[in-house]
């Protein structure tokens, strides 16, 4: 039996084990014992002379990932490593593919564990700023790799200033050189930086309380690393919260009258249940439903904003000022209002008292949104040839999405409910306007407009 | 408001993208830079709900002019608003970045004003993130439907990775909830992108040196469970996508029913497990070489979610059963509920040299239980399919008390 004394390093234990090689030692008389301090530098083998060895003849990349191997922190490494060198070098070339073999499995077994470490180290260092451009971190990988991974520190950091403190060994970046030093207990590294509170924002904000899976975050982000991440820290509140965060989300209520829709091909059996929809909460002010009415088969379709206080009492939609406006517009333009099926985006009125008065309020997206089940469903059963949109909301409505009326106003638009639609103003804009010369010249353009509507069809 | 109360905002909007990833690029860092990618992806951290956290992934701003319905951030919706500049976004990735908190930024957006401009605005951030703070980590965009083609060219020019999100299988479903969007101009996207990728790559060939463009590609995004579309529907769609644009990846993010979620959606939540079902069948299609046609088993089109896609395969295919672990093609082996492709690749080396046994499998850390039905070894008699095909039929039996129908707790449960 030959005790191999090296000081515990990967090239230490590489040059002895080449003196082994060549002197044909095999491994079952080798017993590997590590030295550390000063006496390791010579304590190659006393028996063996190191000086004949010979270049080794090795698979491609079995030093590389034997490097690897030995910052395993177990003392399992050595002779694992040696017994497969010398199987390697002893008619058995192939053995590395042989991935069933004892040796080879317990080799790809450390190579793995250590890899998993060099990973996890990547990803959990966590830099606290102590300087302009200068940082430390503190982290305790299960093996010894500091000095085998700094250089990828040094790769992704190099304009900084850093320092990477470990239990075993540290190492030092000045932008410049790498050096090390000796491990450093975690009392040493600096206690904390500001901008942890926003990352621990952000990790919060990220996390889905509806899914909680405390097992698959642990089996990845073992529990002995949270010590060394700031935002662990809140891990348990936000597992505390969790349940309450998710009852919120479902207590939130979804405004829609989706559920009040029924399925029907008879648009009365669906003004009937307009009647009723409580989809959000403009119905408790409002009077009642205003639901869309005219012929079935016009093949046009017009549709408002929402209805204004007459209509809101009268039931029937453009019965108030913009609709006696409208209907002008429209005998002017050459169009029969008794041909056209008009409805509204928004079916109640929304509005805000002041004194005896009923002020109109624009309808916000949410209740856009609410209502356009209805709208779909007057469609559905109309399948008009053309939309006709009258403002904003109406063509947010048609639309689904913000549209702006100046920029695409007058233009026959493709849309999933009809063959197209056409944007145009509210008559209302109308009134709204204090110079008399522009609500004229905006006017003519309206009649201008509704007339090509005439004309498109046909 | 504070950058604190954005961020929570805007984090908060961004987290129903499913993609993560930081794979696929390679950049070494530049003289006075900070960060590189070295191919691998990192993940620097693990939220309670299991996922990883790799980039700072944010919107730009939640505004947006669209009112797609399973959108939080749809017009229509109640949710805050916030908006980041395009200095703010580079600052906070750098402060992170240099912290060791992420990989880099994977920064969308809601549509503002209009797609050109809002795409400009992500644009600008990686620009500065490159060019000002030279910048050497990962960044993936989000193509923004309708962007033009020179604002997609300029985006690849500084985002490793690109995204036009599908969001639904079928074209009909886009037209019911995002009626302002449609799969032509999303595929529109993908095609302009697909087509600098290749310009790209064809430079590398002619001049050897590759011009920069998305070196990790492109990827989209499909939202399951929110409309009717069944897994055939998906998976005809991804592979169709595979195909004609080269797709990196296809993420399957299954409907969350969320806050001010909008009428026609479904209200209740899909099983989780069929979103994993399908990230299986994917995974099948791209590296185990099944078609998606053969992976949905049951009649309702759908694939099954007590078994996972492959077993549900063998279980309809006994015929092809036993496989020869010392004489199959790879191909063959590939089709072995138990066996990955790193163990096929193994047991395709290992036996040049040695006839193959179930020990050797043992060794691998393969389940025999799961494969000795569907295999022959060495050492294990004669092959005899009558018997494997018996043990197969005794699995059907009583599938309840095989340890690999584990799967079908969780497929009641949703949990995974």
């Amino acid at each position: 039996m030959i005790e191999a004394r090296f000081d515990g390093t990967w090239e230490g234990w590489r040059d002895t084990a080449r003196g082994l090689l060549a002197n044909e030692i095999r491994p079952q008389e080798v017993l590997w014992t590590q030295e550390t301090g000063q006496q390791a530098l010579s304590g190659i083998l006393a028996t063996v002379d190191t000086g004949t060895s010979v270049p080794l003849r090795v698979p491609r990349g079995f030093l590389e990932d034997a490097a690897v191997v030995a910052c395993h922190r177990s003392p399992e490494p050595w002779a694992v490593l040696y017994r497969l060198l010398y199987r390697l070098t002893h008619g058995e070339r192939h053995l590395l593919e042989v991935t069933s073999d004892k040796d080879v499995l317990e080799f790809r077994r450390m190579e793995k564990a250590v890899r998993r470490d060099i990973h996890k180290m990547h990803a959990f260092v966590r830099f606290r700023k102590t300087g302009e451009n200068r940082y430390v971190a503190w982290h305790r990988p299960d093996h010894r790799i500091a000095r085998i991974n700094a250089p990828f520190f040094v790769r992704r950091f190099g304009s900084m200033h850093w320092a990477i403190l470990t239990p075993d060994e540290s190492a030092y970046w000045d932008t410049q050189t790498l050096r090390f030093g000796p491990g450093v207990p975690r009392s040493e590294a600096p206690a904390q930086d500001d901008l942890e509170e926003l990352w621990r924002t952000y990790y919060a904000s990220v996390f889905n309380p509806a899914r909680v899976k405390v097992n698959a975050m642990v089996k990845e982000m073992a529990v002995r690393h949270w010590p060394t991440l700031p935002e662990a820290d809140i891990i348990p509140k936000l597992l505390a919260e969790a349940g309450t965060r998710v009852e919120v989300m479902g207590a939130a209520r979804r405004e829609s009258a989706a559920p009040f829709v029924p399925e029907t091909v008879e648009l009365p059996v669906l003004r009937e249940a307009a009647a009723v929809c409580e989809g959000c909460d403009l119905h408790r002010h409002a009077t009642r439903t205003v639901f869309g009415e005219g012929p079935l088969d016009g093949g046009v379709v017009f549709v408002g904003e929402q209805p204004g206080d007459l209509e809101d009492l009268a039931g029937r939609p453009f019965v108030g000022p913009a609709g006696q406006l409208l209907d002008e517009v429209l005998r002017e333009a050459g169009i029969d209002r008794e041909s056209l099926y008009i409805t509204n985006a928004v079916k109640h009125f929304k509005f805000e008292e002041r004194g005896k008065r009923r002020i109109h309020q624009t309808p916000r997206g949410v209740e856009i949104a609410a209502c356009r089940p209805w709208l779909e469903a007057e469609m559905k059963i109309l399948q008009p040839r053309l939309i006709v949109c009258l403002g904003a909301t109406a063509a947010q409505s048609v639309f689904g999405r913000a549209v702006r009326v100046n920029a695409e106003r007058g233009q026959f638009l493709p849309n999933h409910m009809a063959e197209a639609a056409f944007v145009t103003i509210h008559p209302s804009a109308l009134l709204r306007m204090p110079d008399p010369a522009m609500a004229a010249a905006e006017r003519s353009r309206f009649v201008e407009e509704l007339r090509r509507v005439r004309a498109w069809l046909g | 408001m504070e950058t604190r109360k954005k961020l929570e905002i805007l984090a908060d909007a961004a987290k129903y993208d499913a993609s993560c990833a930081s794979s696929g690029s390679r950049r070494a860092r530049a003289e006075g830079g900070l960060g590189n990618t070295e191919g691998m992806g990192i993940c620097h951290s693990y939220t309670p709900d299991g996922r990883c956290v790799s980039l700072l992934k944010i919107l730009l701003t939640n505004y947006c002019i669209y009112d797609c319905a399973y959108c939080v951030n749809r017009i229509g919706s109640d949710t805050p608003r916030a908006r980041f500049t395009p200095q703010e976004v580079a600052t906070l990735t750098m402060e992170f970045y240099r912290r060791n908190y992420i990989e880099g930024l994977f920064l969308s957006s809601g549509v503002i004003q209009s797609a050109d401009y809002t795409m400009e605005q992500l644009i600008e951030t990686a620009r500065s993130l490159r060019e000002e703070h030279l910048f050497g980590g990962y960044i993936h965009l989000k193509a923004v439907p309708g962007a033009s083609e020179v604002a997609l060219a300029l985006a690849g020019k500084y985002a490793d990775r690109l995204s036009a999100n599908i969001e639904l299988p079928r074209a009909g479903d886009l037209v019911q909830l995002a009626p302002a969007k449609t799969h032509e101009e999303i595929e529109e996207s993908m095609s302009r992108i697909q087509f600098r990728l290749l310009e790209a790559k064809d430079k590398t060939k002619r001049n050897g040196k590759r011009p920069f463009f998305a070196p990790a590609g492109q990827t989209t995004q499909m939202i399951v469970g929110a409309t009717s579309a069944t897994d055939v529907d998906i998976l005809t769609k991804s592979t169709a996508l595979y195909e004609d644009y080269k797709l990196r990846r296809v993420y399957y993010s299954a409907f969350s029913p969320i806050q001010h979620s909008a009428p026609g959606m479904a209200n209740e939540k899909p099983p989780l497990v069929r979103e994993h079902r399908l990230y299986q069948a994917d995974w099948l299609m791209r590296f185990y070489g099944f078609h998606s046609s053969e992976l949905v088993t049951e009649v309702n089109g759908n694939l099954s979610l007590e078994h996972d896609p492959k077993l549900a395969w063998a279980l309809e295919h006994r015929e092809f059963f036993p496989v020869d672990v010392n004489a199959a093609s790879k191909e063959a082996l590939l089709r072995v509920p138990g066996l990955g492709v790193r163990n096929v690749e193994r047991i395709l080396r290992m036996r040049r040299f040695h006839k193959v046994t179930l020990e050797d499998l043992r060794r691998l850390r393969v389940s025999t239980d799961k494969v000795r039905p569907f295999v022959v070894a060495a050492g294990q008699g004669p092959a005899n399919p009558d018997a494997a095909r018996h043990k197969i039929e005794e699995k059907l039996r009583q599938p309840k008390q095989m340890e690999l129908f584990a799967a079908a707790a969780t497929a009641r449960t949703g949990e995974l």
